[in-house]
Protein backbone atom coordinates (compact mmCIF):
# COMPACT_ATOMS: atom_id res chain seq x y z
CA UNK A 1 0.00 0.00 0.00
CA UNK A 2 1.08 3.84 -0.72
CA UNK A 3 2.27 5.66 2.03
CA UNK A 4 -0.11 8.48 2.62
CA UNK A 5 0.56 12.04 2.37
CA UNK A 6 0.07 14.52 4.92
CA UNK A 7 -2.09 18.09 4.54
CA UNK A 8 1.83 19.53 4.61
CA UNK A 9 3.26 17.45 2.53
CA UNK A 10 3.56 19.95 -0.36
CA UNK A 11 5.41 22.31 2.61
CA UNK A 12 8.05 19.70 3.11
CA UNK A 13 9.02 19.09 -0.03
CA UNK A 14 9.20 22.78 -0.70
CA UNK A 15 11.38 23.11 2.52
CA UNK A 16 13.55 20.40 0.98
CA UNK A 17 13.22 17.98 3.60
CA UNK A 18 13.87 14.44 3.85
CA UNK A 19 11.20 12.29 3.63
CA UNK A 20 11.03 8.73 5.03
CA UNK A 21 8.55 6.28 5.38
CA UNK A 22 6.75 6.20 8.98
CA UNK A 23 3.64 4.76 10.45
CA UNK A 24 2.34 4.44 6.85
CA UNK A 25 3.04 8.27 5.98
CA UNK A 26 5.44 9.77 4.04
CA UNK A 27 7.12 12.20 7.14
CA UNK A 28 9.68 14.62 7.06
CA UNK A 29 12.65 13.46 8.57
CA UNK A 30 15.12 16.32 9.32
CA UNK A 31 14.43 19.96 6.92
CA UNK A 32 18.20 20.92 8.17
CA UNK A 33 19.94 19.00 10.45
CA UNK A 34 18.46 17.10 13.23
CA UNK A 35 20.98 18.34 16.14
CA UNK A 36 20.25 21.83 15.14
CA UNK A 37 16.04 21.00 15.12
CA UNK A 38 16.63 19.48 18.24
CA UNK A 39 18.35 22.49 19.97
CA UNK A 40 16.08 24.68 18.41
CA UNK A 41 12.94 23.08 20.50
CA UNK A 42 15.39 22.68 23.74
CA UNK A 43 16.06 26.64 23.47
CA UNK A 44 13.57 28.39 21.22
CA UNK A 45 10.91 26.97 19.28
CA UNK A 46 10.31 24.42 16.75
CA UNK A 47 6.75 22.88 14.51
CA UNK A 48 5.94 19.71 13.90
CA UNK A 49 3.87 18.15 11.20
CA UNK A 50 2.27 15.36 13.11
CA UNK A 51 -0.83 15.33 11.14
CA UNK A 52 -0.60 11.50 10.70
CA UNK A 53 -1.60 10.87 14.58
CA UNK A 54 -5.26 9.21 14.85
CA UNK A 55 -7.72 10.64 15.99
CA UNK A 56 -10.99 8.97 17.30
CA UNK A 57 -14.05 10.41 18.87
CA UNK A 58 -16.12 8.91 21.98
CA UNK A 59 -19.75 9.81 22.29
CA UNK A 60 -22.68 9.03 24.01
CA UNK A 61 -24.34 8.41 27.81
CA UNK A 62 -21.58 5.95 28.14
CA UNK A 63 -18.73 7.33 26.54
CA UNK A 64 -17.00 7.90 29.99
CA UNK A 65 -17.40 4.42 31.32
CA UNK A 66 -16.49 2.84 27.84
CA UNK A 67 -13.42 5.03 28.32
CA UNK A 68 -12.64 3.70 31.39
CA UNK A 69 -13.42 0.08 30.06
CA UNK A 70 -10.50 0.61 27.24
CA UNK A 71 -7.93 2.82 29.30
CA UNK A 72 -5.52 2.38 31.87
CA UNK A 73 -5.96 5.68 33.26
CA UNK A 74 -8.92 6.84 35.43
CA UNK A 75 -11.04 9.72 33.87
CA UNK A 76 -13.86 9.17 36.27
CA UNK A 77 -15.15 12.47 36.97
CA UNK A 78 -12.62 14.74 35.62
CA UNK A 79 -13.15 18.32 34.36
CA UNK A 80 -13.87 18.98 30.87
CA UNK A 81 -10.32 20.06 29.54
CA UNK A 82 -8.82 17.79 31.16
CA UNK A 83 -6.05 15.03 29.11
CA UNK A 84 -5.03 12.08 29.76
CA UNK A 85 -2.16 10.02 29.05
CA UNK A 86 -2.57 6.15 29.06
CA UNK A 87 -2.94 2.97 27.84
CA UNK A 88 -5.25 0.37 25.83
CA UNK A 89 -4.18 -3.05 26.36
CA UNK A 90 -4.71 -6.59 25.43
CA UNK A 91 -6.14 -8.79 28.32
CA UNK A 92 -2.59 -10.35 28.65
CA UNK A 93 -1.62 -6.81 29.26
CA UNK A 94 0.21 -6.18 25.97
CA UNK A 95 0.32 -2.82 24.63
CA UNK A 96 -2.52 -2.17 21.90
CA UNK A 97 -1.72 1.53 21.93
CA UNK A 98 -0.28 4.53 23.89
CA UNK A 99 -2.25 7.42 23.50
CA UNK A 100 -4.37 10.91 25.08
CA UNK A 101 -7.90 11.15 26.37
CA UNK A 102 -9.44 14.48 26.06
CA UNK A 103 -12.37 15.02 27.94
CA UNK A 104 -14.37 17.60 25.92
CA UNK A 105 -17.43 16.89 28.19
CA UNK A 106 -19.83 13.72 30.54
CA UNK A 107 -20.82 12.36 27.37
CA UNK A 108 -17.41 13.28 24.59
CA UNK A 109 -14.15 12.04 24.62
CA UNK A 110 -11.53 12.78 22.05
CA UNK A 111 -8.96 10.20 21.82
CA UNK A 112 -5.28 10.43 19.93
CA UNK A 113 -3.63 7.36 18.71
CA UNK A 114 -0.48 6.62 16.69
CA UNK A 115 -0.58 6.93 13.00
CA UNK A 116 0.67 3.28 12.54
CA UNK A 117 -1.67 1.69 14.78
CA UNK A 118 -5.04 3.40 13.29
CA UNK A 119 -6.71 0.61 11.57
CA UNK A 120 -5.54 -1.77 14.37
CA UNK A 121 -6.91 0.49 17.08
CA UNK A 122 -9.94 1.66 15.86
CA UNK A 123 -10.87 -1.76 15.14
CA UNK A 124 -10.40 -2.91 18.46
CA UNK A 125 -12.02 0.41 19.86
CA UNK A 126 -15.14 -0.67 17.65
CA UNK A 127 -14.97 -4.27 19.37
CA UNK A 128 -14.78 -3.57 22.42
CA UNK A 129 -17.63 -0.76 22.04
CA UNK A 130 -20.13 -3.58 21.86
CA UNK A 131 -22.57 -3.79 24.57
CA UNK A 132 -22.05 -0.10 25.67
CA UNK A 133 -24.41 2.72 24.43
CA UNK A 134 -21.75 4.74 22.49
CA UNK A 135 -21.30 6.18 19.45
CA UNK A 136 -17.19 5.79 17.76
CA UNK A 137 -16.24 8.30 14.64
CA UNK A 138 -12.19 7.78 13.41
CA UNK A 139 -11.95 11.45 12.88
CA UNK A 140 -8.24 10.60 11.49
CA UNK A 141 -8.86 11.75 8.16
CA UNK A 142 -10.39 15.07 8.77
CA UNK A 143 -7.43 16.31 11.54
CA UNK A 144 -4.52 17.67 10.52
CA UNK A 145 -2.11 18.49 13.46
CA UNK A 146 0.72 20.60 14.59
CA UNK A 147 3.07 20.42 17.85
CA UNK A 148 4.84 23.95 18.75
CA UNK A 149 7.35 23.23 20.67
CA UNK A 150 10.19 24.73 23.11
CA UNK A 151 9.83 27.73 25.74
CA UNK A 152 9.06 29.79 23.33
CA UNK A 153 5.93 28.13 22.24
CA UNK A 154 3.37 30.28 24.46
CA UNK A 155 4.54 33.97 23.06
CA UNK A 156 4.81 32.26 19.45
CA UNK A 157 1.28 30.96 19.38
CA UNK A 158 -0.14 33.98 20.93
CA UNK A 159 1.61 36.41 18.38
CA UNK A 160 2.14 34.27 15.58
CA UNK A 161 -1.30 32.59 15.38
CA UNK A 162 -3.36 34.55 17.60
CA UNK A 163 -4.36 32.08 19.67
CA UNK A 164 -5.03 32.58 23.36
CA UNK A 165 -3.03 29.55 25.45
CA UNK A 166 -1.12 31.62 27.91
CA UNK A 167 -3.32 30.30 30.69
CA UNK A 168 -3.90 26.82 29.57
CA UNK A 169 -1.86 24.72 32.12
CA UNK A 170 0.09 21.47 31.50
CA UNK A 171 -2.06 18.54 29.85
CA UNK A 172 -5.79 20.54 29.31
CA UNK A 173 -7.09 21.53 25.94
CA UNK A 174 -9.98 24.24 24.86
CA UNK A 175 -11.96 24.89 21.85
CA UNK A 176 -11.47 27.79 19.76
CA UNK A 177 -13.78 29.03 16.83
CA UNK A 178 -11.77 29.81 14.48
CA UNK A 179 -12.41 31.31 10.21
CA UNK A 180 -15.66 29.65 10.79
CA UNK A 181 -14.31 25.82 12.74
CA UNK A 182 -13.68 24.43 15.99
CA UNK A 183 -10.42 23.80 16.63
CA UNK A 184 -8.62 22.28 19.36
CA UNK A 185 -5.23 23.49 21.24
CA UNK A 186 -4.05 21.43 24.33
CA UNK A 187 -0.57 22.35 26.22
CA UNK A 188 0.94 18.38 25.67
CA UNK A 189 3.66 17.14 23.38
CA UNK A 190 6.61 14.89 22.80
CA UNK A 191 9.62 16.88 23.80
CA UNK A 192 9.83 17.39 27.44
CA UNK A 193 10.05 21.18 26.79
CA UNK A 194 6.72 23.13 26.85
CA UNK A 195 4.08 23.44 24.15
CA UNK A 196 1.25 23.08 22.25
CA UNK A 197 -0.78 20.96 19.64
CA UNK A 198 -3.42 22.44 17.25
CA UNK A 199 -6.05 20.20 15.72
CA UNK A 200 -7.64 21.48 13.15
CA UNK A 201 -9.38 21.37 9.67
CA UNK A 202 -6.84 20.59 6.66
CA UNK A 203 -6.77 24.22 5.65
CA UNK A 204 -6.80 25.49 9.12
CA UNK A 205 -3.65 23.38 9.81
CA UNK A 206 -1.70 24.51 6.40
CA UNK A 207 -2.40 28.45 7.07
CA UNK A 208 -1.39 27.87 10.85
CA UNK A 209 2.02 26.62 9.33
CA UNK A 210 2.47 29.14 6.75
CA UNK A 211 2.46 31.48 9.55
CA UNK A 212 5.02 30.35 11.74
CA UNK A 213 7.39 29.70 9.01
CA UNK A 214 7.15 32.73 7.41
CA UNK A 215 7.21 34.28 10.65
CA UNK A 216 11.42 32.81 10.88
CA UNK A 217 10.69 32.47 15.01
CA UNK A 218 9.82 29.13 14.11
CA UNK A 219 12.43 26.01 13.43
CA UNK A 220 10.54 23.31 11.02
CA UNK A 221 11.44 20.40 12.71
CA UNK A 222 10.96 16.56 11.33
CA UNK A 223 10.52 13.03 13.30
CA UNK A 224 14.61 12.62 13.55
CA UNK A 225 14.60 15.23 16.44
CA UNK A 226 10.99 14.27 17.56
CA UNK A 227 12.50 10.60 18.31
CA UNK A 228 15.70 12.35 20.04
CA UNK A 229 13.37 14.91 21.78
CA UNK A 230 11.29 12.17 23.35
CA UNK A 231 13.89 9.60 23.84
CA UNK A 232 16.03 12.28 25.92
CA UNK A 233 13.36 12.96 28.48
CA UNK A 234 12.68 9.30 28.63
CA UNK A 235 9.23 9.08 26.81
CA UNK A 236 8.39 5.59 24.88
CA UNK A 237 7.60 5.20 21.31
CA UNK A 238 5.31 2.71 20.26
CA UNK A 239 6.80 -0.04 18.90
CA UNK A 240 10.18 0.08 20.54
CA UNK A 241 9.39 0.80 24.34
CA UNK A 242 5.33 -0.35 23.86
CA UNK A 243 4.14 -3.19 22.03
CA UNK A 244 1.53 -5.89 21.36
CA UNK A 245 3.90 -7.87 23.53
CA UNK A 246 5.00 -5.81 26.30
CA UNK A 247 2.71 -4.05 28.94
CA UNK A 248 2.76 -0.69 30.62
CA UNK A 249 4.32 -2.59 33.69
CA UNK A 250 6.97 -4.33 32.20
CA UNK A 251 8.02 -0.27 30.27
CA UNK A 252 8.44 1.03 33.95
CA UNK A 253 5.14 3.16 32.90
CA UNK A 254 2.85 1.60 35.68
CA UNK A 255 1.65 5.18 37.03
CA UNK A 256 -0.65 5.80 34.26
CA UNK A 257 -2.20 2.37 34.85
CA UNK A 258 -5.12 2.69 37.38
CA UNK A 259 -5.27 -0.49 39.66
CA UNK A 260 -7.68 1.07 41.55
CA UNK A 261 -9.93 1.64 38.93
CA UNK A 262 -12.72 -1.05 38.93
CA UNK A 263 -12.47 -2.52 35.43
CA UNK A 264 -10.36 -2.07 32.38
CA UNK A 265 -9.31 -4.24 29.88
CA UNK A 266 -5.80 -5.99 30.85
CA UNK A 267 -6.15 -4.81 34.86
CA UNK A 268 -5.93 -8.60 35.89
CA UNK A 269 -2.79 -9.02 33.65
CA UNK A 270 -1.14 -5.77 35.36
CA UNK A 271 -2.38 -6.74 38.89
CA UNK A 272 -0.69 -10.05 38.67
CA UNK A 273 2.42 -8.15 37.18
CA UNK A 274 2.70 -6.20 39.86
CA UNK A 275 1.87 -8.34 42.57
CA UNK A 276 4.50 -10.79 41.61
CA UNK A 277 6.93 -9.15 39.57
CA UNK A 278 7.17 -8.84 35.98
CA UNK A 279 10.45 -10.83 34.45
CA UNK A 280 12.36 -8.32 32.56
CA UNK A 281 11.67 -4.45 32.58
CA UNK A 282 12.55 -1.21 30.32
CA UNK A 283 15.60 0.41 32.01
CA UNK A 284 18.21 3.03 31.05
CA UNK A 285 21.74 2.35 30.33
CA UNK A 286 24.60 5.03 30.01
CA UNK A 287 27.83 3.75 28.51
CA UNK A 288 30.99 5.02 29.04
CA UNK A 289 32.82 5.45 25.78
CA UNK A 290 31.22 7.48 22.34
CA UNK A 291 30.08 3.98 20.67
CA UNK A 292 26.27 4.53 20.00
CA UNK A 293 23.85 1.90 20.77
CA UNK A 294 20.73 1.46 18.21
CA UNK A 295 17.51 -0.33 18.65
CA UNK A 296 17.83 -3.78 18.72
CA UNK A 297 21.32 -4.35 19.96
CA UNK A 298 22.00 -7.49 22.68
CA UNK A 299 22.51 -6.34 25.83
CA UNK A 300 25.25 -8.22 27.41
CA UNK A 301 26.32 -9.72 30.92
CA UNK A 302 29.05 -12.38 31.28
CA UNK A 303 28.46 -14.13 28.47
CA UNK A 304 24.77 -14.05 28.62
CA UNK A 305 22.42 -11.56 26.47
CA UNK A 306 20.31 -10.10 29.67
CA UNK A 307 18.41 -7.95 26.99
CA UNK A 308 17.71 -5.74 23.90
CA UNK A 309 18.11 -1.91 23.22
CA UNK A 310 14.78 -0.47 22.27
CA UNK A 311 15.94 3.34 21.53
CA UNK A 312 19.47 4.27 21.60
CA UNK A 313 21.11 7.89 20.33
CA UNK A 314 24.79 9.53 21.29
CA UNK A 315 22.06 11.86 23.08
CA UNK A 316 22.56 15.87 21.96
CA UNK A 317 21.89 17.69 24.64
CA UNK A 318 24.53 15.95 27.12
CA UNK A 319 27.12 14.30 24.23
CA UNK A 320 26.71 10.71 25.93
CA UNK A 321 26.01 7.34 24.75
CA UNK A 322 22.97 6.10 26.29
CA UNK A 323 20.02 4.21 25.45
CA UNK A 324 16.53 2.56 26.48
CA UNK A 325 16.89 -1.35 26.73
CA UNK A 326 14.36 -4.41 27.43
CA UNK A 327 16.69 -6.13 30.10
CA UNK A 328 15.62 -9.53 32.40
CA UNK A 329 14.57 -8.11 35.90
CA UNK A 330 18.08 -9.91 37.24
CA UNK A 331 19.65 -7.03 35.36
CA UNK A 332 17.43 -4.18 35.94
CA UNK A 333 18.66 -2.88 38.99
CA UNK A 334 20.45 0.95 39.07
CA UNK A 335 23.78 0.43 38.80
CA UNK A 336 24.70 -2.54 37.54
CA UNK A 337 27.10 -3.22 35.10
CA UNK A 338 26.36 -3.86 31.76
CA UNK A 339 27.78 -3.80 28.24
CA UNK A 340 25.92 -3.45 25.07
CA UNK A 341 27.57 -5.10 21.32
CA UNK A 342 27.96 -2.75 19.21
CA UNK A 343 29.65 -3.83 16.01
CA UNK A 344 30.77 -6.85 17.31
CA UNK A 345 32.59 -4.83 20.24
CA UNK A 346 31.07 -5.12 24.23
CA UNK A 347 30.86 -1.29 25.57
CA UNK A 348 30.75 -1.32 29.24
CA UNK A 349 28.19 0.80 30.64
CA UNK A 350 25.58 0.72 33.49
CA UNK A 351 22.08 0.77 34.46
CA UNK A 352 20.69 4.50 35.13
CA UNK A 353 17.23 6.04 35.17
CA UNK A 354 15.55 6.15 31.98
CA UNK A 355 15.61 10.19 31.67
CA UNK A 356 18.28 11.56 30.26
CA UNK A 357 17.62 15.20 30.33
CA UNK A 358 15.34 17.20 32.75
CA UNK A 359 12.04 17.48 31.10
CA UNK A 360 10.91 21.42 31.81
CA UNK A 361 7.40 21.89 31.28
CA UNK A 362 5.15 24.64 32.41
CA UNK A 363 2.82 23.34 34.82
CA UNK B 1 28.76 19.43 -5.55
CA UNK B 2 31.07 16.51 -3.87
CA UNK B 3 34.39 16.78 -4.35
CA UNK B 4 36.53 14.22 -6.11
CA UNK B 5 40.31 14.52 -5.79
CA UNK B 6 42.71 12.78 -8.60
CA UNK B 7 45.06 10.50 -7.77
CA UNK B 8 43.13 8.24 -5.44
CA UNK B 9 41.72 4.89 -5.91
CA UNK B 10 37.89 4.66 -4.91
CA UNK B 11 35.25 2.12 -4.28
CA UNK B 12 31.48 1.91 -5.35
CA UNK B 13 30.63 1.74 -1.75
CA UNK B 14 32.15 5.28 -1.46
CA UNK B 15 35.69 5.01 0.15
CA UNK B 16 38.70 5.92 -0.93
CA UNK B 17 42.57 4.90 -0.51
CA UNK B 18 45.43 7.08 -1.34
CA UNK B 19 48.72 4.83 -1.83
CA UNK B 20 52.00 5.65 -0.13
CA UNK B 21 54.42 3.66 -1.06
CA UNK B 22 53.49 0.13 0.81
CA UNK B 23 50.38 1.79 2.59
CA UNK B 24 46.90 2.96 1.91
CA UNK B 25 44.75 5.66 3.91
CA UNK B 26 41.26 4.60 3.81
CA UNK B 27 38.25 7.03 4.34
CA UNK B 28 34.77 7.69 2.98
CA UNK B 29 34.47 10.33 0.19
CA UNK B 30 33.50 13.80 0.11
CA UNK B 31 30.33 12.60 -1.27
CA UNK B 32 29.50 9.94 1.42
CA UNK B 33 29.78 12.68 3.90
CA UNK B 34 27.79 14.68 2.15
CA UNK B 35 25.16 11.92 1.76
CA UNK B 36 25.05 11.24 5.61
CA UNK B 37 25.11 14.82 7.18
CA UNK B 38 26.52 15.24 10.67
CA UNK B 39 29.15 12.07 11.53
CA UNK B 40 28.85 11.73 15.18
CA UNK B 41 30.71 8.71 15.67
CA UNK B 42 33.16 7.03 13.74
CA UNK B 43 33.50 3.26 14.46
CA UNK B 44 37.02 2.02 13.62
CA UNK B 45 39.29 -1.60 13.74
CA UNK B 46 42.32 -2.27 16.20
CA UNK B 47 45.92 -1.28 14.98
CA UNK B 48 47.06 -5.01 13.90
CA UNK B 49 43.63 -5.73 13.06
CA UNK B 50 42.96 -7.22 9.96
CA UNK B 51 40.81 -5.74 6.70
CA UNK B 52 39.84 -7.66 3.70
CA UNK B 53 38.79 -6.01 0.43
CA UNK B 54 35.29 -5.59 0.14
CA UNK B 55 34.70 -6.81 3.92
CA UNK B 56 33.35 -4.34 6.97
CA UNK B 57 35.84 -2.95 8.73
CA UNK B 58 34.27 0.04 11.06
CA UNK B 59 31.12 2.36 10.72
CA UNK B 60 30.43 6.26 10.62
CA UNK B 61 27.80 7.16 12.63
CA UNK B 62 25.01 9.86 12.33
CA UNK B 63 22.78 11.30 14.56
CA UNK B 64 19.81 8.31 13.36
CA UNK B 65 21.93 5.72 11.56
CA UNK B 66 25.25 3.44 11.43
CA UNK B 67 26.82 3.15 7.89
CA UNK B 68 29.15 0.35 7.51
CA UNK B 69 32.75 0.62 6.40
CA UNK B 70 33.67 -1.29 3.79
CA UNK B 71 37.82 -1.93 3.16
CA UNK B 72 38.31 -1.49 -0.65
CA UNK B 73 41.83 -2.82 -0.20
CA UNK B 74 43.35 -5.55 1.68
CA UNK B 75 45.81 -5.89 4.71
CA UNK B 76 46.91 -5.00 8.08
CA UNK B 77 45.25 -1.82 10.13
CA UNK B 78 48.61 0.03 10.87
CA UNK B 79 47.38 3.06 12.33
CA UNK B 80 43.89 4.40 13.07
CA UNK B 81 42.86 8.10 13.38
CA UNK B 82 42.41 8.62 16.55
CA UNK B 83 41.42 12.09 16.16
CA UNK B 84 38.07 11.05 15.31
CA UNK B 85 37.29 9.63 18.18
CA UNK B 86 36.73 13.03 19.75
CA UNK B 87 36.15 15.23 17.17
CA UNK B 88 34.40 12.94 14.42
CA UNK B 89 33.04 16.17 12.40
CA UNK B 90 36.20 16.24 11.16
CA UNK B 91 35.30 14.01 8.65
CA UNK B 92 32.59 16.50 7.41
CA UNK B 93 34.96 19.41 7.19
CA UNK B 94 37.55 17.71 5.00
CA UNK B 95 36.55 13.95 4.41
CA UNK B 96 39.81 13.69 2.04
CA UNK B 97 42.24 14.91 4.97
CA UNK B 98 40.50 12.85 7.44
CA UNK B 99 41.38 9.22 6.63
CA UNK B 100 40.22 6.90 9.12
CA UNK B 101 42.24 4.14 8.55
CA UNK B 102 45.78 3.56 7.68
CA UNK B 103 46.99 0.10 6.16
CA UNK B 104 49.84 -2.02 4.94
CA UNK B 105 48.88 -3.10 1.83
CA UNK B 106 49.13 -7.07 1.35
CA UNK B 107 47.93 -6.87 -2.04
CA UNK B 108 48.81 -3.93 -4.02
CA UNK B 109 46.99 -5.80 -7.49
CA UNK B 110 43.57 -4.96 -5.55
CA UNK B 111 44.11 -1.36 -6.31
CA UNK B 112 43.23 -2.17 -10.60
CA UNK B 113 39.69 -3.70 -8.93
CA UNK B 114 39.25 0.65 -8.19
CA UNK B 115 37.65 3.28 -9.43
CA UNK B 116 39.85 6.20 -11.04
CA UNK B 117 38.46 10.27 -9.90
CA UNK B 118 36.79 10.11 -13.27
CA UNK B 119 35.05 6.84 -13.13
CA UNK B 120 33.91 7.76 -9.56
CA UNK B 121 32.59 11.32 -10.13
CA UNK B 122 30.37 9.16 -13.18
CA UNK B 123 29.01 7.36 -10.33
CA UNK B 124 27.97 10.20 -7.52
CA UNK B 125 25.91 12.18 -10.12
Amino acid sequence: MEDKKTCLYDRHISLNAKMVPFGGFVMPLQYSDIADEHIAVRTACGVFDVSHMGEVLVTGPEAERFVQHIFTNDVAGAPVGKIFYGMMLHENGGTVDDLLVYKEADDRFFLVINAANIDKDYAWIVEQSKGFNVVTENQSEYYGQIAVQGPQSERVVEEVLGLPCAELVFYTFKKLEVAGETIIISRTGYTGEDGFEIYGSHDFTVAQWDKLIESGRVKPCGLGCRDTLRFEVGLPLYGDELTDELSPIEAGLGMFVKLDKEEFVGKEACAKQKAEGVTRKVVGIELEGRAIPRHGYEVVVGDEVVGTVTTGYNSISTGKSVCMALVKIEYAKLGTPVQVRIHRKLQPGVVVKKKFYEKSYKK
Amino acid sequence: MAKVIEGLFYAESHEYVRVEGEYGYIGITDYAQSQLGNVVYVDMPEVDDEVTAGEEFGAVESVKAASDLFSPVSGTVVEINEALEEQPELVNADAFENWIIKVKLSDPSELDNLLDAKAYEAICE
